[in-house]
């Protein structure tokens, strides 16, 4: 393993921040591994740290493939993890919304305009991306339908589902349409959690990356098939919304199957106690999303249903 | 009369409303033109409150005047207005990336959608902007270079003191602004001044400037001032600097200043040696448009932007 500086600058009053990469192997540039890029990211980082043991086992093995290159980048913005901020921690921009940057602009501009830079010659290029809705969702490989995914080589991750989904108008700037654009296989890895550890879907998140990495040619390692992926567009999963406001009962959970009028949760009064609505199945289906807050707005998104589909 | 617009059960007790004020004649011929003001898309941003304010004082005391419709909206993300937060409370998403919005879609693409259908049909609609917390900025239209055409003349009327036009690749298409034009709505966004401050005299330069557009659209027959006679200009006429080194700011230079280049805007600090880190020096000639007002900054911070080839009258 081989620990570089990827960005690094003078701040105010903290001295130098520093970004690092890790890199397993040597020789052509085949995969690049980004995870957490905001400060409540923590399962992402998580998910880099049983990462980074397992490439280290697999190097030290002589398990990479010869003249292959790995490079790991846990953290964009640990700052802001320390000072308890989701976005950067001295004027809440957010380096996901910065590609591809600009190396004379503002501190996340740069360290995306940096990061691209350094990153732009891989083959593959792989995130750990928190989803856009606070709560738990279902493990799943998401590309953006730029006409330069590839959801067959999204399958080779062997996650239960590829979710690909139109440019949402912030897409445009994150780092995974950016590394499309530059000719990089990029690959969005949800696991179910952001702000909670999740051990479970973390270490699934690990094997799919080191599946992927096998398939590819790029490392030497055992491991189970995984999933036959079930690809879903985005924009085929059914909303399903909060009529009230109030505490939220989740009576199920994320990967479900669920029958068409099933209660699915209660809203409950927070002054009285009284169930004010029922959430309702609209269908058959899977749940794909549920939040995760205690309590809810009216109207949010509380549910995330694959219509029609069974276990 | 005071319209809701938005509705939605916060989750113990209240429930949020995201009202405007519908301003029309007293005998309409159902012929009116009809101009939409925004504000308070960030929380942060206080311009627009006065504005609007000003805007509905001064109709409500010469009413009779008004001759089309004047819909004000002035604290759409209310939430975050109340908690001094830029953006949505809790999502942390950016009220301004959300339209046209979603009417199955979270808090903040809810109201964007309700938002955006009710701004609909509209002939003009003015988007209030402050600057954020770190620069100040002279008052500005912005405009895209797509859209100059139908929005020049608009933002021609406005009275501010520069009208920027922005390559439209640059410009996210969940803006409002954006959003609008793309249905037809011709949409042009202001900024001015700082966040969490009123400039009382940015303020009523742009109110002078609302009842210019307004009259100039026949929704307005009482008097209203002459527009300024505005620099237009574009990115290339634009100057960055941004710092080199972290510490503190300490500029030498005022809003409007004519700069040669070459001249001292300010020197950053260090508070523990005593020491100056980098003496900034302006790499154009012009006036200074924008500066830091933020002293805490770090490598990479905009300290100020210059435009280029412009003379204070």
């Amino acid at each position: 393993m081989n620990k570089e500086i990827i960005f690094t600058m003078n701040t105010a009053f903290r001295g130098e921040y520093k970004i690092h990469g890790y890199s397993y192997g040597k020789g052509e540039k085949a995969a690049c591994i980004v995870g957490a890029m905001r400060g409540n990211e923590y399962q992402q980082l998580y998910i880099c740290s049983l990462l980074a043991q397992k490439l280290a086992e697999i190097e030290n093995q002589g398990d990479i493939v010869s003249g292959k290159e790995i490079l790991l980048i846990p953290t964009l913005n640990y700052s802001s993890m320390n000072a308890k901020k989701t976005k950067w921690i001295s004027d809440d921009s957010d380096i996901n919304r910065s590609f591809p940057g600009n190396p004379k602009g503002p501190a996340t501009s740069r360290i995306a305009a940096t990061l691209l830079d350094r990153v732009k010659d891989y083959l593959y290029g792989i995130q750990f991306a928190s989803f856009y809705l606070q709560g738990e969702s279902v493990p799943h490989i998401r590309m953006m339908e730029t006409g330069k995914e590839s959801t067959s080589l999204a399958n080779l991750f062997g996650m239960p589902y590829v979710l690909t989904g139109m440019n949402r108008a912030f897409d445009q700037v994150t780092l995974n349409y950016n590394w499309q654009e530059l000719g990089t296989q990029a690959f969005s890895v949800y696991s179910a959690t952001t702000e909670t550890i999740d051990d479970y879907s973390a270490r699934m998140a690990v094997s799919s990356v080191l599946r992927f990495l096998t398939r590819m040619g790029i490392i030497k390692y055992d491991c189970h098939g995984g999933f036959i992926s079930t690809v879903i567009k985005e924009k085929e999963l059914v909303s399903i919304k909060a009529d009230e406001a109030g505490f939220f009962r989740q009576l199920v959970g994320i990967n479900q199957e669920v029958k068409r009028g099933q209660v699915l949760a209660e809203i409950i009064n927070p002054m009285d106690g009284s169930v004010k609505a029922e959430i309702l199945a609209p269908t058959d289906g899977i749940t794909f999303f549920v939040q995760n807050s205690p309590m809810v707005f009216q109207n949010v998104v509380i549910y995330k249903l694959i219509r029609r589909m069974h276990q | 009369m005071i319209e809701t617009v938005v509705s939605v059960d916060l989750m113990v007790e209240e429930v949020l409303k995201v009202k405007k004020n519908h301003l029309a004649p007293d005998f309409p011929d159902g012929n009116e033109r009809r101009i939409c003001i925004v504000s308070g898309l960030y929380g942060d941003e206080l311009q627009g409150q006065y504005i609007c304010y000003e805007v509905i004082r001064r109709i409500k005391m010469d009413y009779a005047k008004l001759t089309g419709i004047v819909d004000v909206y002035p604290s759409v993300n209310l939430m975050g207005l109340d908690s001094k937060i830029r953006e949505i409370p809790g999502s942390g998403m950016d009220m301004n990336m959300l339209f046209p919005g979603s009417k199955s879609g979270a808090l903040g693409e809810y109201t964007a959608s309700c938002l955006f259908d009710d701004i609909q049909g509209a002939d003009v609609c003015v988007d209030l902007h402050a600057s954020n917390l770190y620069i100040q900025e002279v008052p500005q239209v912005r405009i895209n270079d797509d859209k100059v055409e139908d929005l020049l003349p608009i933002a021609k009327c406005l009275n501010t003191d520069m009208i920027w036009i922005h390559p439209s690749t640059s410009v996210l298409n969940g803006s409002l602004a954006y959003s609008l034009n793309h249905v037809g709505v011709r949409t042009v966004v202001i900024e001015s001044g700082v966040a969490y401050r009123i400039n009382q005299k940015y303020c009523n330069q742009i109110v002078d400037g609302i009842f210019a557009l307004m009259k100039e659209m026949g929704i307005w027959m009482g008097d209203s001032v002459e527009p300024k006679k505005n620099v237009v200009t574009n990115d290339s006429d634009m100057t960055y600097i941004n710092a080199e080194s972290s510490g503190i700011f300490i500029p030498n230079v005022n809003m409007y200043n004519q700069v040669k280049e070459g001249d001292e805007i300010g020197t950053i600090v260090n508070v523990i040696t005593g020491s100056v880190e980098e003496v900034v020096l302006a790499s154009a000639t012009g006036m200074i448009c924008s500066l830091r007002d933020y002293p805490v900054i770090e490598e990479g911070s905009l300290l100020a932007r210059i435009v280029g080839g412009v003379t204070n009258e």
